[in-house]
């Protein structure tokens, strides 16, 4: 009777990898998993950083961060932008597609949501800093300052605004909607009298200061306080991003970008969280938007294009979609290129077109690929499972011996 | 159809330590030397305490159509405490959509689904996994790009209640949340035998530790019932009693278990009811030895090529 018949194993795959894992058991402790895991330079370089001592990193972070601040003070020749632009205008601009680029990460890089129009968001920001600052707008005027926070928290409203019907949508279809996105922005402030067109808003604020010339210290042409500015600000995010990261919150992203099936069946709300990627993404970028109309100083309806747009996703697929440090430097590359070559700007969007082209075939996980710590305490995580696997191969061998 | 929702009697011995009451039809390892230690980390909310043998689940008059196919038929059937209930039947039968619309994939054409008596009929589906419901999946679905123990604690973080907030500024909530959930998720890689991979990521374990990997975050969720869609597919005979053996343990531990299998030999050797599926219908629903005999069950198989038992 065949019912009660022995139970055949399956052909074919399935058997082999069965084996495969049997193999892998009687091997001991972690062989399967580990000899699979390809490393490349920068997974060398990843792995060799996760294993240095606390206080050493934080040396290490210290020493990078100070040569930061101290780039535009330096201004190294091989690096400089000059004589062809102002370096530090060019630093200026590097920070803010950095942080861009970081934002836009929280979006496309965790949460998995190809959002196409972030420009949006940038525009948002560029014009709340605008309208309330410029002598141009009908608006109350406020302080500069006042209005980073103040274009986080409309660019965020926008977000949930937009996120709330987009984001049932998945995949091409999300990004196809998107793209739309910068459109509607750009459409409205040609079509809103207030938000005056083309001929926009001049002399946006500035932070206080005047420096003993009665010049102010953030001039519009002098990039290194709107650096330093943008630079400390970007320090901040990286962390809070971080602490995203390493949380529930980051952990329930990757499960969604991962599988937003499964990540729902597990119990994350998958929609809830998916507008909180977009809201948080739109918020910095509403502060880049602000901190570029601040330095630029004029807000027209010329300045958010969707090419842009693209510039900014190409700088997270640059980085490595999903790592924070590489959004960084994929953001400041993507700034950085056209400014220093300048006989080549003209051909960025083909130079950058190219280069994605190039690193979706040989790189899909950009230059420097993720693998961000997924618990807040990972290293005592990873303490306990080397205790773990510590344990069971004295097992082993002592079942051996 | 009207047969299937009435009740089947119980008899008096189901619940608890049913599996003496029967002999297994093959020879099971006896449970998994899982020290109690471990398993009272891995899940120390568990319902153990709670009466074992009253209704947990039930299934009520459920139907699925998916245009013209009618995957479920009118179904009907009980969940009880503290037991394994086996859901068989040949392939296409509905065991899945069955799965599915009791976590809350697919809405009901009509019929309801009972949690302790609360509803669940269009819930969303991350809440039904709150109230208590937790599946794995017949084709396996992890979080690839995730290890093995950042896997579960997804699952953990079902019960955690850390906010945006709180995780963006590291409040207190969040640090003990974190803390805790190391110590659960490795005391549930533990539970299911794959603490040595915590590390590893999950795209790159092999087959069986996948498999095992998802019962683990599915436990994680804490759930009351647990459903599991063919969780030893693939596998061979003696990998196939040792998952059973976990399966066992998984139940004397407290849980409820839901159990799809192909194998006939298994299910009867693990479960304590079975309930069986033909094209959307529910044909038998019993004792495993009753089911043995039960000519319509055999009749369905038989129909069957032989493959399709493995
Ligand atoms: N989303 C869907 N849309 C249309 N038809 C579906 C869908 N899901 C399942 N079906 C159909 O419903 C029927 C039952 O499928 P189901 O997957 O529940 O079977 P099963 O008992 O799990 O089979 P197996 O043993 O092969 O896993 C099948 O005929 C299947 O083709
Ligand atoms: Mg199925």
């Amino acid at each position: 009777m065949s019912t009660t018949d022995g139970p055949t194993p399956l052909p074919g795959a399935k058997a082999s990898q069965a084996a495969a894992d049997r193999q892998s058991k009687k091997g001991g402790a972690g062989t399967s998993a580990d000899a699979t895991h390809k490393k490349g330079l920068f997974g060398a370089w990843s792995e060799k950083w996760q294993a240095m001592p606390r206080q050493k990193q934080w040396l290490y972070l210290i020493v990078v961060v100070l040569i930061a601040y101290a780039l535009p003070v330096i201004n190294p020749p091989i690096l400089s932008t000059e004589p062809g632009n102002d370096f530090p205008l060019a630093l200026f601009s590097m920070a803010v597609y950095a942080l861009v680029a970081v934002g836009l990460n929280i979006v496309i890089g965790y949460a998995g949501l190809l959002d196409l129009g972030y420009i949006a968001f940038f525009a948002v920001g560029s014009y709340t800093a605008a309208m309330l600052t410029s002598p141009d707008s009908p608006f109350v005027k406020i302080p500069y300052l006042w209005t980073i926070p103040l274009a986080i928290v409309v660019a965020m409203c926008v977000g949930v605004i937009l996120g709330i019907p987009t984001l049932r949508l998945r995949g091409d279809y999300l990004a196809i909607v998107t793209l739309g996105f910068g459109e509607i922005i750009r459409i409205l402030a040609t079509l809103i009298p207030a938000m005056k067109g083309q001929v926009g808003f001049q002399n946006v604020g500035r932070p206080p200061g005047e420096g003993a010339d009665g010049i102010p210290i953030f001039a519009n042409s002098n990039g290194t306080p709107w650096y330093w500015l943008t630079l400390t600000i970007l320090i901040i995010v990286l962390f809070l991003a971080g602490n995203l990261e390493r949380s529930r919150v980051g952990r329930s992203w990757i499960a969604i970008r991962e599988d937003e099936d499964a990540a729902e069946t597990m119990g994350v709300p998958t929609f809830k969280y998916k507008v909180w990627a977009f809201a948080l993404g739109a918020g910095v970028g509403g502060m880049s938007g602000a901190l570029f109309a601040g330095q630029v100083g004029f807000v027209n309806n010329q300045k958010f294009d969707i090419v842009t747009s693209i510039l900014f996703v190409a700088a997270v697929v640059l980085g490595g979609v999903g790592n924070k440090v590489g959004a960084v430097f994929g953001g400041a590359l993507v700034a950085y290129i056209p400014l220093r070559f300048t006989a080549i700007a003209e051909y960025k969007y083909l130079i950058f077109g190219i280069a994605l082209m190039l690193i979706m075939i040989y790189r899909p996980k950009g230059l420097i690929p993720a693998r961000q710590r997924l618990l807040a305490y990972g290293q005592q995580a990873y303490q306990r499972v080397r205790e773990t696997s510590a344990k069971k191969s004295a097992v082993v061998t002592e079942k051996e011996v | 159809m009207g047969a299937h929702s009435e009740k089947v009697p119980v008899p008096e011995e189901v619940p608890v330590p049913a599996h003496g009451s029967h002999k297994p039809a093959i020879e099971i390892v006896e449970s998994l030397d899982v020290d109690e230690a471990v398993a009272e980390a891995a899940a120390p909310e568990r319902d153990i305490d709670v009466a074992v043998g009253d209704d947990l689940v039930e299934v009520k008059n459920l139907t699925i159509k998916f245009g013209g196919l009618v995957a479920l038929d009118n179904v009907s059937f009980t969940i009880r405490r503290g037991e394994i209930l086996g859901l068989i039947g040949p392939n296409g039968a509905g065991k899945t959509t069955c799965f599915n619309a009791m976590t809350g994939v697919y809405k009901p054409t009509s019929g309801q689904v009972l949690l302790e008596g609360r509803q669940l009929n269009g819930m969303k589906q991350h809440k039904i996994t709150r109230a208590g419901l937790a599946r794995t999946f017949q084709n396996i679905r992890l979080f690839g790009e995730m290890t093995a123990l950042e896997n579960v604690v997804v699952g953990l973080d079902a019960r955690h209640k850390t906010s945006v907030v709180g995780a963006l500024l590291r409040l207190p909530r969040h640090q003990r949340e974190e803390k805790s959930s190391i110590e659960r998720g490795m005391a549930l890689l533990e539970f299911v035998g794959i603490a040595e991979h915590a590390g590893a990521l999950a795209r790159n374990l092999s087959y069986g530790s996948q498999r095992r990997l998802e019962i683990a975050r599915a436990l994680a969720t804490d759930p009351k019932l647990l459903c599991l869609d063919e969780p030893a597919a693939g596998f061979n005979p003696a990998e196939k009693e040792d998952l059973m053996a976990l399966i066992r343990t998984i139940r004397d531990d407290g849980y409820t278990v839901l159990l799809i299998e192909h194998d006939m030999k298994l299910v009867m050797g693990v479960t304590d009811r079975i309930v069986v599926l033909e094209f959307g219908k529910k044909i038998a629903d019993d004792v495993p030895h009753v089911i043995r005999e039960d000519p319509k069950v055999v009749s369905a198989y038989l129909g069957e090529p032989e493959d399709d038992f493995a």
